[in-house]
């Protein structure tokens, strides 16, 4: 039988960086094949060859038997090869089947034939769309459904998964899952890329891991255990992941909200509506929510970022965030580490004194902190645009640390981390709210939330609901879905 | 918004400086020569024309140099803090125009408070002029680019309105003011025709230089400039209010230039008062990196290549104006370099590996 899309000792380079060294996959139509591998492992890499997004330095790309040249996305789609980001790129003020004919090149200019195509192309793939409706009404879920309409109205028989389940509820999730098995079934070849584990055993027929840029395990999905991947993808067996609780140390509520509500960040989405809750100093607690539900309008509210429209919020100072971004807007990149101190102390700090800055002594205090908590880098004056993103994260929570915070604020602390890097961020903030603070924070990972966080809040259309001792997994995921969405 | 990466400087950067400026000059020579001149001697008679005897360097290079460092520095205040002010000819007119009419009226005061009194009125003058767009911004958020290029042409109006009007003579013949009052008018480093305000510009680089490295004020508007939304998010700095004093204070040290090319060379104001310091000033400080110590340097290298091109023009018979093709050669290397220097800087997008 010929593989569908085979990919020969692929090597690629970033600079100083050895994306992928010689890896091979194959792809058997049919099948639906999972790509593992820790954050930086070059899954991602190894699939824009494929998709003629990057070119590799070396190794050979063959479709269907045939050895190609693959140039651009658009290329590979003649070819068949389509891939399904995990970032969406329709234009959100245009209809479904606008974005669809937009993707697939058909001719807007006979608009009943186009509809009748697409009409066609869900009937024989089973993905229902409303063509008419506008793309930036939709959910997630539907959103997502129009990216994978878009790469098979190419006739794409090749279907590249980025990790497609990172942005979704659970329950949107196992249908999203449910909706690639359907389409191996119905005849094309998915790659599904993950770093979920569970994912990977329970819907791929196939798995391959990759580790720095290299594969070193691929087999049939059936048998195989977690653990037995995850020894694969760290390269030594993994550590137990209890997470320590810590006991709430309590007393008064350390923030304490009203019936907050804040507009929508940059005009878009539910923004936050009505939302009251409080919490104590030792309390790690998690806001589990679906991208753009309100989480950030509650964070950078509560941060004191942005205004609130209405409520009463009490917040003990002093106050540190931890926002998304961390390379935009955690650190200045051209600056030095020393000068990125300065940046997250402000005006009450050692090394200021009548609005004059003592470099000498920022310096030392921040050699000092780097030291305590293992930033790699070559000193105070290395640029943080030198650090990995791991790095810059544990310099960033550092930071925050040592200004002893009252309340801690973190969203997606441990975004785009591997393993070890997030475990370690993790266990700062408890190690923050065993200080005393009181932590909320957001990750779009529920299972990182139910291992860290003492409990759980749920925002789901810009409503908050506390979550309720006990609750199952299941029915967290359920509460995370927008007030009004069907899940299917 | 960067124009410059300004926060590390190499010696990379520096021999991009200097490559800039010798590419200027070269393609100065191979033009002269295309052109049918005498390049070799057009370029002597430029060096002799700037540096060819001590009364031309001090009274001509240096005198000149003056207003281009001093706005050159309020560039780089305006630049560093991510506030494209390109309206610094304008606000050196609005400076030069309060100046003059303080300087009129001064009859009658000791030397050293009316000099301080007509540079000072330079000070709010160039403040106002730049006050316009800082609230414009503020307010509705009218890009300082435009506001500021805007208000160019305004000033230069006024300027004009002003001496063929309020400000004219007293015998209403030539559209220019009468003199400032002799106590109104800095003093001059005797032999020369340099005045002391060539002291007051490099106090203004030494304090400027200062103001970034190590106060907390000039950390937060480098870190406005270098990246606003980081700066907003940490939560501790507004970002809004730093740009905007930021261009202020830009506006003051253009309208102190004003101030003292009235007080210390023309003593009256008239509509040419200006050969586009202004603008000049713009590569001055894009030249220096926006490093207040530097700007010293390229300062006065500007001001030489302009008063050496009028030597020039009259040893050589070249026109004066080929220098401006030089300053723009200047900036477009420097520009190039940079852009090229970041594209090789620029990290691994961090998806692209993940």
């Amino acid at each position: 039988m010929t593989a569908a899309l085979e990919l020969r000792s692929i090597s690629k380079r970033f600079g100083p960086i050895q994306a992928l060294e010689g890896a091979d996959f194959v792809l058997q139509p049919g099948e639906v094949h999972a790509l593992l591998g820790e954050n930086g492992a070059g899954k991602s890499t190894l699939m824009n060859i494929a998709a003629g997004i990057l070119r590799p330095d070396r190794g050979e790309v063959v479709v269907k038997g045939v050895s190609l040249r693959l140039d651009s996305p658009r290329n590979a789609a003649r070819h068949g090869v389509g891939m399904v980001h995990q970032h969406f790129s329709s234009v959100p003020a245009f209809t479904a089947l606008e974005n669809v004919a937009l993707a697939a090149r058909w001719p807007m200019t006979s608009p009943r034939v186009v509809r009748g195509k697409l009409e066609e192309l869900t009937r024989r793939t089973g993905l229902a769309i409303d063509p008419d409706a506008r793309t930036e009404s939709l959910s997630v879920i539907l959103r997502q459904r129009i990216e994978i309409l878009k790469a098979l109205a190419t006739d794409a028989s090749i279907l590249l998964f980025d990790e497609p389940t990172g942005t979704l509820a659970p329950p949107d999730a196992l249908d999203l899952l449910r909706v690639i098995r359907d389409l191996a079934a119905r005849g094309s070849a998915v790659v599904l890329i993950t770093h979920r584990l569970d994912e990977a055993l329970a819907h791929a027929d196939r798995v391959t891991v990759l580790r720095r840029g290299k594969v070193v395990f691929t087999s049939p999905a059936p048998g195989l255990s977690e653990d037995q991947l995850a020894s694969h993808m760290l390269g030594h067996p993994p550590e137990s992941t209890s997470s320590p609780v810590s006991a709430a140390v309590g007393g008064p509520p350390a923030i304490q909200v009203d019936r907050l509500s804040v507009p929508p960040l940059g005009g878009r989405g539910p923004g936050l509506r009505d939302a009251s809750f409080h919490i104590v100093p030792g309390e790690v607690v998690g806001l589990a929510a679906v991208e753009g539900s309100g989480q950030n309008e509650l964070l950078r509210a509560l941060a004191g970022l942005i205004r609130p429209g209405s409520g009463v919020v009490h917040v003990q100072a002093p106050v540190a965030f931890v926002p998304e971004d961390r390379t935009t807007e955690g650190l200045i990149q051209e600056f030095s580490l020393a000068d990125n101190m300065i940046l997250g102390f402000g005006t009450s700090a050692p090394w200021i004194r009548h609005g004059v800055l003592a470099p000498d002594l920022c310096e030392r205090l921040t050699a000092e902190l780097i030291e305590e908590h293992q930033v790699h880098s070559s000193g105070p004056l290395a640029r943080a645009a030198t650090l990995s993103g791991g790095n810059q994260q544990r310099f960033i929570l550092a930071r925050a640390l040592a200004q002893k915070p009252r309340v801690l604020l973190a969203e997606q602390p441990a975004r785009g981390l591997d393993i070890q890097a997030s475990r370690d961020v993790y266990q700062r903030l408890r190690l923050a709210a065993g200080a005393g603070a009181a932590v909320l924070l957001h990750a779009n990972d529920l299972d990182e939330l139910l291992g860290w966080c003492d409990r759980l809040m749920v925002v789901a259309g810009g409503y908050l609901q506390v979550v309720p001792p006990g609750t199952g997994r299941d029915a967290i995921g359920r509460m995370m879905l927008a007030p009004g969405s069907s899940p299917s | 918004m960067t124009m410059l990466s300004v926060t590390r400087r190499g010696l990379g950067d520096w021999v991009a400086s200097l490559a800039a400026v010798l590419a200027g000059l070269a393609i100065l020579a191979l033009g002269l020569s295309v052109a049918g001149y005498d390049a070799a001697g057009a370029l002597a008679a430029l060096w002799h024309g700037a540096f060819g005897s001590w009364y031309a360097f001090t009274s001509a290079t240096l005198v000149r140099a003056i207003p281009l460092i001093t706005i050159g520095l309020g560039i780089a205040l305006a630049f560093r803090a991510g506030a494209l002010n390109i309206g610094a000819e304008g606000q050196f007119y609005a400076g030069a125009i309060l100046a003059t009419w303080t300087g009129l009226h001064l009859q009658g005061w000791p030397r050293f408070p009316a000099v301080v009194m007509v540079l000072l009125a330079g000070v709010v003058g160039g403040g106002l002029w730049s006050l316009v767009p800082a609230w414009l911004k503020r307010r509705y958020g009218v890009l300082e680019v435009i506001s500021t290029l805007m208000l160019n042409f305004v000033a230069e109006a006024l300027t004009s309105l002003m001496v063929q009007g309020p400000l004219q003579e007293a015998r209403g013949v030539y559209p220019q003011s009468d003199s400032i009052v002799a106590a109104a008018r800095l003093p001059l480093i005797p032999g020369t025709r340099l005045h002391w305000g060539f002291a007051l510009s490099l106090f203004l680089a030494a304090l400027l230089w200062f103001l970034f490295r190590r106060t907390l004020w000039g950390f937060q508007l480098r870190a406005t400039g270098t990246n606003p939304r980081a700066a907003r998010v940490s939560g501790r700095i507004n970002v809004g209010a730093v740009a905007a004093a930021a261009l202020i204070g830009s506006g003051m040290l253009a309208g102190l230039a004003g101030s003292m090319e009235v007080s210390g060379v023309s003593y009256a104001l008239f509509q040419s008062l200006s050969p586009g310091y202004g603008f000049t000033a713009i590569a001055v400080a894009l030249l220096a990196r926006l490093d207040p110590r530097v700007i010293v340097l390229t300062g006065v290298l500007f001001a030489a290549l302009e008063t050496g091109a009028a030597g020039m023009q009259r040893d050589a018979g070249v026109p004066a104006v080929v220098v401006y093709v030089v300053e723009a050669v200047i900036i477009l290397v420097v520009l190039v370099a940079d852009a090229g220097a970041r594209r090789r800087a620029a990290p691994v997008p961090e998806g692209a590996a993940a």
